[in-house]
């Protein structure tokens, strides 16, 4: 079965043929487009590594169906941040340490990028806590995470600011 | 090939003079953060193909048939590998070579030994095929009634615990000590089986060329899996090429090649293409090693003043039918509070699992709860607070040895979390505190402790011609940072400011940094850097010193120090010489050292050396509802010398959440009649979610060791869990009343305990 | 998984002609089928690809006063969806106490009906499982459980039903609109999942080719907006599913409860609606006595299934927590832990 689809990765559209509907996104992108910034820790929703964002909203990828979504704007990991430049949230994570081992941090960028557009924590720490809790870092850095979301958010809102002032 | 990380522009990462002690952000972190940093499973060699493993679901027995056929039939299936069809190995994988050589499952028979045990792989062109190529072999068995859990059969002494330790340890007259107890506490202790459950799967990306064999894997001990794997497949070690820049975390589950890396590595042999294997979440729960269940029966006696008379600490640990790992779970009983008498015995009883491993903190996780939990109890016994008990019961030696302690800060950490937490005043009684919302609240307090071990590692140091500097080590970064502080010592160890050195690590073709394990890798192979770093700087020193034309001439190895990339004579600052000066002159493209760093055998006969620490936690509990949350934790560790606080804040931070973790939340649930884990994933085997880790504090108290190590490192890998897990369950108490033994501490104890 | 045909039906109509046929399953988001497909659970042939079916991702008022979701509304959306967080708050504590962000942004409300139960032996293909497998057995019964059924379970099977959201829902009387092969129909959410008695295997009231196409709340639900909970505990603080959870929603005139609905998960196969309860608590003082007489009753008919029974005694105490906080008044904004007992506005 060869099953078309078409999808904007970062910003690039991508036609692809698909030989296997079972293919999911995050094998796609890992195993198929060489984006492996994007991390399998469980393949079954329960982890949070693998979390892209889709048409703007965060989910895990690894529960998605490639073929399902024909015609999506996907952002990964390698999508986040401009011309060299970090995204806010990732400058944020490196001056927190909000990772160790790194492998769950692609999908916490990913979820507080996701988090901040949602605009459900605000500037509340235990918001942020609740609503990063899709991601799981067994070393255990969630405190750098829950500060590095808070202050990109701040800056993100004090630069927005700037701008429309 | 060997990973070179360019080194970020961050102002944060230029410091000039002293690296160490630096709070520098991590060297790879815009690699972590930019999803550009390369696991294992990221790889793609071209031709690469998939291997999948079907695994046993059957603790116990024979694999009888499998479908190969149907696996073979689905469209892009290659081969299938089973004990009938697979590479010759030039070793039998249950061959006991050494005690780090652990028996492995790798097709030898059809024997059953633990549930998710690789019976066959599967390899297709893509992940999907080998996926359902490997559901399609249903395999059938002849199955055998499985041992479960710490009572399903006879317990024996085992020879050692943990590496190499007696399994019991007998200092002062027990007896005596009992009988001197005016009150003698005794508790029986449980805890779980535990996963490691990093977050990156075991994965392994390999490439045969002949009889030389590439690989992507993430490893704790490169040189350790580079001789297994040679003892395996009969070829030289330096045949093997192992890359592992990044591990997506090891906690001592990649210290030691693991059965189903061997696996991916036989299934490239057999086809003859690169393959990649990554282990499912749900077949970590087996062949990767784990924390098992124990039972620890725990007496302690206190005099009528609440000094201590006796401790005495037996466990039962669990471990596999065919092979040997004992956590060293009593020992923990050691070092820590004074007491005249003091006995620490293991029992073990073989059931059907994967072989326990080391898991963070081996022995002392498990033993740490047990004894702090029960020093809590023996301090409420004698209606003295847990801390006054502990500060009462200090050691000012090690208890079972006598040898002074090489440094001990323990009570400046008492002294300062106790500040920073707000302890004083707390009320003895439990049940006493509660919120402005109605919850109860608790206050519990644990002393950390963990010894500070060393291996064997090497590094070698290079100043070229331009003047910069390499360091080149094979050690490990499972997140602690190894690439940012061991380019910091090796920074300083050359004289050079940090960004004129090019640090390599993470390749086994580098010199053998020895095994990432024990907290001791910082301080070994620190050492290792430190000693070549010496060595390459006395190699300039006599380039200079001997020759006429320098302005160094004559100024003696001793008498010149190295610092920003010139050596400058001891006794006149004003008079230097640049590297690049020195080697031009002598007309060298570089000049090289290396250097070792072991433990120093005279200084351990001399002195215990462990670091130690102090924690304190708050919980709240729901009366009624019964549901623990941790809502505070602030601890205080004397650890030797810092090398990055940073990233010592984050080990001790990560070790924290374990404890709270330990206390909490994790358990595998094991079926009791068939032996299979019933929570193999990330749902239901809870590890700390975001929102359940509260605000936290570490505090590092100062202490200059002399005698661990030259720099002074004692590790903080593993040190935060213990004490910690201890500090949560007493806090549990103190919230409730309820002393809960059988960890971790679940929702009807409390429920049912406040009814 | 195992290999399937994929087929992205334009209407409803094609849906469910494609759905009817033997081995077909709807795929609508795929947080749940996946899941199961991935572990050999579930083994579809084929999937019908209900994502881009017309009209079905709307939230609408209709001229009676009752709201109808379409199916394929996103958990997330429904639960931030301000007016309906106003209206029906019960249900969108529910909904953002589920899963994790990442899994609401996916997940609809029709998948989330559908939901299977989380019962470790129906997920483990090596267990037997009469869900799975009719009449090989229920090794949960003699097994590891302590956290299952305490009501409404049967030798066959002593599995939960896993979802928050539906606990809500059934206490508000929620409607299943329903298209299949003979038109559209509509049951209460009540009478969707099934005890399992002896067919454990049927777990809805579902006929093959079934599609649920929407969910309606009656224009009574409303009436409760002012004080209405949802309570779960867990062994997270967060990303757990619940080991008892409650609902609770009040409509209190001068200082008594004219009507209470309430309703309990994490206890049985289905999520339980406590009606005995509702009627302890109809024209009481909203007190202490009555919460714990209405708990009582509502779990008069419990017995443990294996080493659960404190959970016979937290579903009690659940009920009177829910009830307590839903009289004290629904707070103003979806607390900062959602259904948690330490949400910030709880108090014991």
């Amino acid at each position: 079965m060869n099953l078309p689809l078409s999808l904007t990765i970062n910003g690039v559209r991508r036609d692809i043929v698909l030989d296997d509907p079972r293919v999911t996104l995050l094998d796609l992108l890992r195993e198929r487009l060489d984006l492996t910034g994007t991390k399998k820790g469980c393949d079954r929703g329960q982890c949070g590594a693998c979390t892209i964002l889709v048409d703007g909203r965060r989910i895990n990828s690894c529960l998605a169906l490639a073929v399902s979504h024909d015609g999506a704007e996907i952002t990964t990991i390698e999508g986040v941040g401009s011309g060299g430049e970090l995204h806010p949230v990732q400058a944020a994570f490196i001056a927190h340490d909000g990772f160790q081992c790194g492998f769950c941090t692609p999908g916490q960028i990913m979820s507080g990028i996701g988090l901040i557009q949602e605009g459900q924590a605000g500037d509340d720490p235990e918001r942020v806590r609740e609503c990063m809790s899709g991601n799981l870092c067994r070393c255990g850095a969630y405190q750098g995470i829950t500060e590095a979301v808070l202050e990109a958010q701040s800056d993100m809102t004090a630069s927005k600011q700037r701008r429309s002032a | 090939m060997t990973v070179e990380l360019s080194l970020t522009r961050d102002p944060a990462h230029i410091r000039h003079g002293s690296n160490i002690g630096q709070p520098m952000t991590r060297t790879d972190g815009v690699l972590k953060v930019t999803g550009k940093a390369r696991y294992a499973a990221d790889n793609h060699p071209p031709g690469m193909v998939y291997a999948v493993i079907a695994t046993s679901c059957i603790a116990r027995g024979r694999v009888t048939a499998l479908d190969v056929a149907a696996a073979r039939r689905h469209p892009g299936v290659i081969d299938v590998m089973t004990p009938a069809h697979k590479p010759e190995l030039a070793e039998d994988p249950d061959a006991k070579g050494n005690p780090f050589a652990f028996r492995m499952e790798l097709l030898q028979s059809d024997e059953v030994r633990y549930a998710n045990q690789a019976v066959a792989v599967v390899i297709a062109e893509t992940l999907e095929a080998a996926t359902e190529g490997a559901a399609l072999l249903s395999p059938r068995y002849q199955v055998e009634i499985a041992r479960v859990g710490l009572d399903a059969g006879e317990a024996y002494a085992p020879p050692v615990v943990g590496i190499g330790n007696p399994a019991e340890v007998r200092h002062g007259d027990i007896d005596a000590g009992m009988a001197a107890a005016a009150k003698l506490t005794d508790s029986t202790y449980q805890t779980p089986a535990q996963y490691h459950n990093a977050m990156e799967p075991h994965a392994i990306v390999a490439v045969w060329d002949g009889d030389r064999l590439f690989i992507d894997t993430p490893s704790q001990g490169m040189g350790f899996a580079q001789m297994r794997i040679a003892g395996l497949f009969g070829i030289p070690p330096a045949n093997i090429h192992i890359n592992s820049p990044f591990l997506g975390g090891g906690f001592g589950s990649k210290g030691l090649i693991s059965g189903p890396q061997v696996l991916g590595i036989m299934a490239a042999k057999l086809i003859g293409r690169p393959v990649k294997l990554v282990l499912r979440r749900s077949q970590m729960y087996g062949p990767v090693g784990h924390r098992p269940p124990t039972r620890q029966r725990i007496r302690i006696g206190t005099d009528e003043s609440g000094a201590l008379t006796v401790i005495n600490h037996e466990a039962r640990v669990t471990t596999s039918s065919f092979d040997d790992f004992y956590e060293p779970a009593a020992d923990a009983s050691h070092t820590l509070y004074a007491s005249p008498a003091i006995r620490t015995a293991h029992e073990a009883v073989r059931v059907d699992t994967g072989t326990p491993l080391f898991m963070r903190a081996p022995g002392e996780a498990t033993g740490s709860i047990v004894l702090e939990s029960a020093i809590d109890e023996a301090a409420f016994a004698c209606g003295i607070d847990p801390l006054e008990f502990r500060l009462k019961n200090y050691a000012e030696v090690e208890p079972t040895t006598g040898k002074p302690f090489s440094s001990k800060a323990l009570r400046q950490c008492y002294a300062k979390a106790a500040e920073r937490f707000g302890w004083a005043g707390r009320p003895l009684q439990p049940k006493q505190m509660r919120d402005e919302n109605g919850f109860l609240v608790g206050w519990g307090v644990g002393t950390a402790t963990f010894p500070a071990i060393m291996f064997q590692g090497n590094a070698r140091a290079v100043i070229r011609a331009d003047g910069k500097g390499v360091m080149e080590t094979g050690a490990h970064d499972m997140g602690q940072g190894a690439w940012t502080a061991l380019a910091q010592i090796s920074a300083d160890s050359l004289g050079l400011d940090f960004d004129q050195l090019t640090f390599r690590s993470g390749s086994s073709d580098l010199p053998d940094a020895g095994i990432a394990g024990g907290s001791g890798h910082t301080a070994t192979v620190g050492a290792a850097i430190h000693n070549a770093g010496a060595a390459v700087i006395a190699k300039l020193a006599e380039l200079a010193t001997s020759d006429q034309r320098s302005p160094l001439f004559g100024a003696g190895n001793a008498g010149v120090v190295a610092r920003a990339g010139r050596l400058h004579r001891r006794d006149d600052d004003a008079r230097s010489e640049g590297y690049a000066d020195i080697l031009a002159r002598a007309g060298l493209a570089e000049v090289d050292a290396t250097g070792s760093g072991a433990a120093d055998a005279a200084a351990q006969s001399q002195y215990a050396m462990h670091a130690h620490g102090a924690v304190f936690a708050e919980v709240k509990v729901d009366p009624e509802l019964g549901q623990i949350r941790a809502t505070r934790l602030v601890g205080a560790f004397a650890a030797g010398r810092i090398i990055n606080p940073l990233m010592v804040q984050s080990q001790l931070y990560g070790g924290m959440i374990w404890g709270l973790s330990f206390a909490l939340h994790e358990e595998a649930v094991m079926d009791h009649r068939s032996g299979r884990i019933l929570n193999a994933n990330l749902a239901e085997y809870h590890v700390p979610v975001n929102a359940d880790v509260p605000p936290m504090d570490v505090i590092t108290v100062d202490e200059h060791d002399p005698h661990v190590n030259p720099l002074g490192i004692k590790g903080v890998g593993e040190i935060g869990i213990t004490g910690s897990a201890g500090a949560v369950a007493n806090a549990v108490f103190h919230a409730t009343g309820i002393r809960v033994r059988n960890f971790p501490i679940k929702i009807e104890e409390i429920v049912m305990g406040l009814s | 998984m195992m290999n399937f045909d994929y087929v992205r039906p334009a209407s409803v109509a094609d849906a469910i002609a494609a759905g009817s046929e033997k081995g077909a399953s709807y795929l609508a988001s795929g947080t749940n089928l996946l899941d199961l497909m991935k572990g050999g659970v579930s083994r579809p042939s084929r999937l019908v690809d209900v994502t881009r079916l017309p009209g079905l991702d709307r939230i609408e008022h209709l001229a009676d006063g009752s709201l109808r979701i379409g199916a394929l509304v996103r958990n997330a959306d429904l639960a931030h969806d301000a007016e309906f967080a106003r209206n029906y708050p019960a249900v969108a504590e529910a909904l953002l106490s589920g899963a994790s962000a990442q899994l609401r942004n996916a997940a609809t409300v029709g998948g989330n009906l559908m939901q299977r139960t989380r019962c470790a032996y129906f997920y483990d293909a090596g267990s037997a499982c009469n869900r799975r497998w009719p009449g090989a057995g229920c090794d949960a019964l003699k097994g590891e459980n302590r956290l299952h059924a305490v009501l409404g379970w049967s030798e066959g099977c002593i599995a939960t039903h896993p979802s928050d959201f539906c606990v809500p829902l059934v206490a508000l009387d929620a409607i299943v609109e329903i298209e299949g092969k003979g038109g559209r129909r509509e049951l209460p959410l009540e009478a969707l999942h099934r005890l399992p008695g002896e067919t454990p295997e049927r777990e809805t009231a579902l006929e093959r080719g079934d599609l649920i196409v929407a969910l309606r709340l009656p224009s009574e639900a409303q009436g409760f907006a002012r004080h209405a909970r949802y309570i779960k505990v867990r062994e997270r603080t967060s990303y757990a599913f619940a080991v008892v959870s409650a609902a609770a929603a009040l409509r209190i005139v001068d200082g008594k409860i004219r009507e209470a609905r309430l309703a309990l998960g994490g206890v049985a196969a289905k999520p339980w609606r406590a009606r005995e309860a509702e009627q302890v608590l109809a024209g009481a003082a909203p007190d202490a006595a009555a919460y714990r007489e209405a708990a009582r009753a509502a779990l008069a008919g419990a017995k443990p299934s294996g080493d659960n029974a404190f959970k016979i005694e937290l579903a009690q105490r659940i009920l009177v927590r829910a009830l307590t906080l839903a009289a004290a008044g629904t707070p103003d904004r979806i607390p900062a832990l959602p259904g948690s007992p330490f949400s910030s506005v709880a108090g014991a």
